[in-house]
């Protein structure tokens, strides 16, 4: 599965895009951060508090219950300030 | 019409284009919104900004922009509408985003160009980066932005 992150989320983790293969026990969102927490201290770190993290699968917004299948490209970022 | 661009927009030539030739348009209503040189709400109390940097998911941001758009087309009679807006680095006075709409009636323009930039500032997947005297800061977003734009949710 194709993981990308953006802005501190990026910083923080320190890559902006990796692919990863998903384990077999991970089947949403939220399963799928709580799993990402614990791969080291750039993520636990980026990851802390998942209030400000937003989600978006396939380039659409995405909450916690939304399943994930390898195919897909996942993105992490915080809450966005454009315009 | 949604563009994404490094380059800076000339919004008198872009007012022109959309519009030009479209007489049933009684209307044209636009925002520019643009880099300021202090950090928050309050002059006074902000740190100054020498730059900022916008970065953005390029993929999602078509896509997300395309929609707003395609929602602002169902709700309100349109003649035309526009959405431009830059990334990379910006400095205090450069444009950074330019929402326009076009009706037959002012008041279905005014609502249309508020709806988009409101829109907009809490969907499309933009991120600034400010560049003060104590460094480089991502801002925050803005718990006002979620109020604004969640007044145009159908209830």
């Amino acid at each position: 599965m194709k993981v990308l992150y953006f802005a501190w989320v990026r910083t923080k983790i320190g890559l902006a895009d990796e692919t990863v293969s998903l384990p077999k026990s991970i089947e949403t969102v939220g399963q799928f951060l709580q799993w990402l927490k614990s791969r080291g201290p750039g993520f636990a770190e980026a990851l802390k508090d998942t209030k400000f993290i937003r989600v978006a699968v396939n380039q659409e917004f995405a909450d916690d219950s939304v399943r994930l299948t390898d195919s897909d490209e996942v993105a992490l970022f915080p809450p966005v300030t454009g315009g | 019409m949604i563009r994404v661009q490094r380059e800076d927009f000339d919004v008198g030539r872009e007012l022109y284009d959309l519009t030009a030739g479209k007489h049933s348009i009684g209307g044209i209503v636009s925002f520019v919104g643009v880099v300021r040189d202090f950090v928050g709400r309050e002059r006074d109390k902000g740190a100054p900004v020498a730059a900022m940097t916008l970065e953005h998911y390029p993929a999602m941001t078509e896509r997300q922009l395309a929609d707003i758009e395609a929602q602002a087309t169902s709700r309100w009679p349109l003649e035309a509408s526009l959405i431009i807006h830059r990334f990379g680095r910006l400095e205090p006075g450069d444009h950074i985003v330019l929402v326009a709409t076009a009706a037959a009636h002012r008041e279905d323009a005014f609502a249309a160009c508020q709806f988009l930039i409101d829109w907009l500032k809490t969907k499309a997947p933009f991120w600034k980066l400010e560049d003060t005297a104590e460094g480089a800061k991502w801002v925050a977003a803005d718990v006002r932005d979620d109020t604004l734009a969640a007044r145009w949710e159908k209830k």
